[in-house]
């Protein structure tokens, strides 16, 4: 009888941890590869971008706004996948081009800090990039010539409807005084002629260019111009590819050694309880991964280290509940009792312990930024899934394993028959 | 295993020791401008990694540089024909001199990491950081202090700003590189640190509770002694970790992993050598206190007691 109920204990133990080993490479790999990851991991950009105030101007929403339009139309001229452009603070942007095999020049279109002026001949500004909004390049539908369409705002438009005005009166066609040249950061880059006068708003930059790609490029530059403020790159990091995937290889070697040695050391350490702890480890590792993918969380180096540390502090609970457990089999508790007791006594440690870390993960989530924060969502998380592993799956798995009496045997929990009560041995 | 140690009875020894590595530590901090070895990250700067395809010694770098004036740059090699080039704050224009002067006298290079940080981002790094370090200590304090009691709180973050000074300390001492990794290190180390410490103080409360005939300090050495094959497993198992990250992990890493590392063994230390006998001594220190306060209260007392009866 009872060793019928051992050999179903038995298979029902096997199941369950085949379960956990099959759901552990099953899921792991799919898990890692739909793991969005960071740029110091596949190479590629971030920029963090900040619009300046000036004397005359200070930055409002509404540049920021604009900005963050111009800087989105830059980046979709370099046909990148996933790019995320995004607000931080009142002034600053965010830009990551995450994959982009050639960064450098990720980094010249974005960080054109473009300033787009029109002087005259004499050098005066006579209209700037915030008055200018549009520029497109077109094929004129006659000449089959390319072309650049101008749109100017309602500033824009009067502004330019005036000096046109007064150079056309002012000058005789062809007269080098009658020309508009456009500056982008003080480089010249086209000086066409004003053939008349332009009260619509409307302008064409027509002839002189030799391809339509010229144009093309004419006009994103000139669109690009039209930045509301000034901007400033003020942190650039661009990894390249190789290196990106150097990292990623080298971390993912840490890792797997880390883990493994890990797993050992708790096998080596608490025997039966160790492979337990082991096995609660790869739900651990799951849920970690799962919930980081479910948040769209993204991978970074800092992270990967971040969560193997997670890891070696996740085993920590196991350990507490370990010792006290063979504490309790020393006072000469029967198995059974022993772990309820070992959980119910290295509960409020790990509550109390993990708490305090908790909170200061808490204050660095609402203080911090970046990778900061990140750092601290992975650090509870880390917390939150450790402690849920080890109360609820380490339990039941113990107690699956004692339902084996083949299991029974104190050594298998590390403690030896002499360091229990004379009078509790042999009941176990 | 069962251990028997006195840990509390010698702690003049255990702090003198934690001082004679803050003590340097704090030395080297006044002694250095910068105060540590400040990265790009805190500084402001660019970071150019390079690799080329042919032979290239540091000095060939070090002389394009100075051509353009970057004479005074950090230049480390990194492996084979690569350098890591750390210069001032450089904008894009002056970048791609750079690039351009080393492609065009040393020949064809592949440009693996390319970065800028402004010297207002590094600012804003370090004040931030310092500031949520202040309010996580508060935090923590009212913690401890709700569910334990004051004294503790104020052991446990005097015995996590030993390990973070310890930690900085080497750093200060032997100008390793502090980049922003140092800062989530040192965060991590605080979390470890306290939690390492609550775990000890968990079970002082719980032997208080049940006390035996004993002193304070052998009660507090039976706590430690009970908790140390945990506080000696956890750190290893963090070490193992660690030594897989600073070993196998690269370079980008390996100043987290090193900062970790020193803090997780001083996080195990301070809580065994420093938490738990700093608590002993603030409460005697408030018992006596107690004590003197209720001596003089009694004599007044008693003074105006005699007073009235006359």
């Amino acid at each position: 009888m009872a060793g019928g109920k051992g050999a179903g204990g038995f298979f029902k133990l096997v199941v369950v941890m085949i379960a956990i080993l099959a759901l552990g490479i099953g899921a792991f790999q799919p898990l890692m590869r739909a793991m969005k990851l960071g740029l110091d991991l596949r190479g590629g950009v971030y920029i963090l971008a900040q619009a300046q105030s000036t004397p005359e101007h200070a930055v409002t929403n509404e540049d920021m706004v604009a900005l963050e339009r111009v800087m989105r139309d830059r980046v979709d001229q370099l046909g990148i996948a996933e790019p995320v452009i995004q607000r931080e603070g009142s002034d600053r942007l965010i830009i990551q081009l995450a994959g982009y095999d050639n960064p450098e020049e990720a980094v010249k279109m974005i960080g054109k800090t473009a300033q787009l002026e029109f002087r005259t001949s004499d050098g005066q500004v006579v209209v700037s990039g915030k008055d200018l909004k549009d520029a497109k390049a077109v094929i004129d539908q006659q000449t089959r010539e390319p072309e650049i369409t101008l749109k100017f705002n309602a500033e824009g438009t009067k502004k330019f409807a005036e000096i046109t005005q007064k150079l056309v009166s002012s000058y005789s066609r062809g007269d080098p005084r009658r020309h508009i040249a456009i500056y982008l950061d003080n480089q010249l880059l086209t000086n066409p002629h004003v053939d008349e006068a332009i009260p619509s708003g409307e302008a064409v930059i027509r002839g002189g260019f030799a391809s339509f790609q010229e144009a093309a490029n004419l006009a994103a530059l000139l669109r690009g111009g039209a930045l509301p403020v000034p901007v400033q790159i003020i942190e650039r990091r661009a990894v390249g590819p190789t290196l990106g995937a150097d990292s990623l290889a080298k971390s993912k070697t840490a890792i797997i050694a880390g883990l493994v040695l890990i797993a050992l050391f708790m096998l080596v350490v608490y025997r039966l309880p160790g492979l337990v702890a082991d096995f609660s480890l790869i739900i651990y590792g799951l849920i970690v991964l799962g919930v980081l993918w479910a948040l769209k969380a993204t991978l970074t180096l800092p992270g990967i280290a971040g969560l193997l540390l997670s890891v070696g502090m996740a085993v920590d609970a196991n350990v507490i509940i370990y010792e006290r457990l063979k504490e309790e089999l020393r006072n000469g508790k029967t198995l059974r009792a022993a772990i309820d007791a070992g959980f119910k006594q290295a509960f409020t440690t790990i509550f109390d312990s993990n708490a305090t870390t908790v909170l200061a993960a808490l204050v660095l989530y609402f203080l911090g930024s970046g990778t900061v924060r990140g750092f601290a969502i992975t650090l509870s998380l880390g917390i939150a899934a450790s402690m849920f592993t080890a109360i609820t799956l380490t339990r039941f798995l113990l107690h699956l394993v004692i339902g084996v009496p083949a299991f029974h045997k104190l050594w298998l929990y590390g403690v030896k028959e002499e360091q229990i009560p004379v009078a509790a041995r042999g009941e176990i | 295993m069962n251990f028997n140690f006195d840990f509390v009875g010698r702690r003049k020894w255990w702090y003198a020791l934690s001082l004679l590595i803050i003590i340097p530590g704090l030395i080297a901090m006044a002694l250095h401008r910068p105060v540590l070895n400040f990265g790009i990250d805190f500084t402001g700067g660019n970071i150019i990694q390079v690799q080329f395809q042919q032979p290239v010694t540091a000095g060939q770098v070090r002389e394009v540089l100075g051509g353009l004036d970057l004479g005074n740059s950090s230049i480390q090699a990194a492996g084979n024909n690569e350098f890591l080039i750390r210069t001032t704050e450089l904008n894009e224009e002056q970048t791609d001199q750079v690039i351009g002067a080393l492609r065009d006298k040393l020949g064809q290079l592949d440009l693996k990491r390319n970065e800028k940080v402004g010297a207002t981002i590094g600012r804003e790094l370090t004040i931030k950081g310092i500031e949520a370090m202040a309010i996580a200590w508060v935090l923590m304090i009212i913690y401890i202090t709700i569910r334990f009691e004051f004294l503790s709180g104020l052991a446990a973050i005097l015995a996590l700003i030993h390990d973070v000074l310890v930690t900085i300390g080497f750093f200060a001492i032997f100008r390793w590189e502090v980049d922003s990794t140092f800062v989530a290190a040192i965060l991590t180390i605080i979390g470890y640190s306290i939690n390492d410490t609550i775990v000890i103080f968990d079970r002082i409360r719980e032997n208080l509770r049940l006390r035996k005939k004993e002193t304070i300090e052998e009660l507090v050495n039976r706590s430690i002694n009970q908790s140390l094959t945990r506080s000696i497993n956890t750190v290893l198992t963090v070490i193992i970790a660690l030594l897989a990250l600073m070993l196998l992990g690269g370079e980008t890493t390996r100043t987290f992993a090193l900062a970790m590392l020193i803090g997780t063994i001083s996080g195990a230390y301070s809580s065994i050598f420093t938490a738990s006998p700093l608590w002993i001594d603030f409460r005697n220190l408030s018992r006596e206190h107690h004590r003197q306060a209720a001596a003089t209260k009694a004599a007044t007392k008693a003074k105006t007691r005699k007073v009235t009866s006359n």
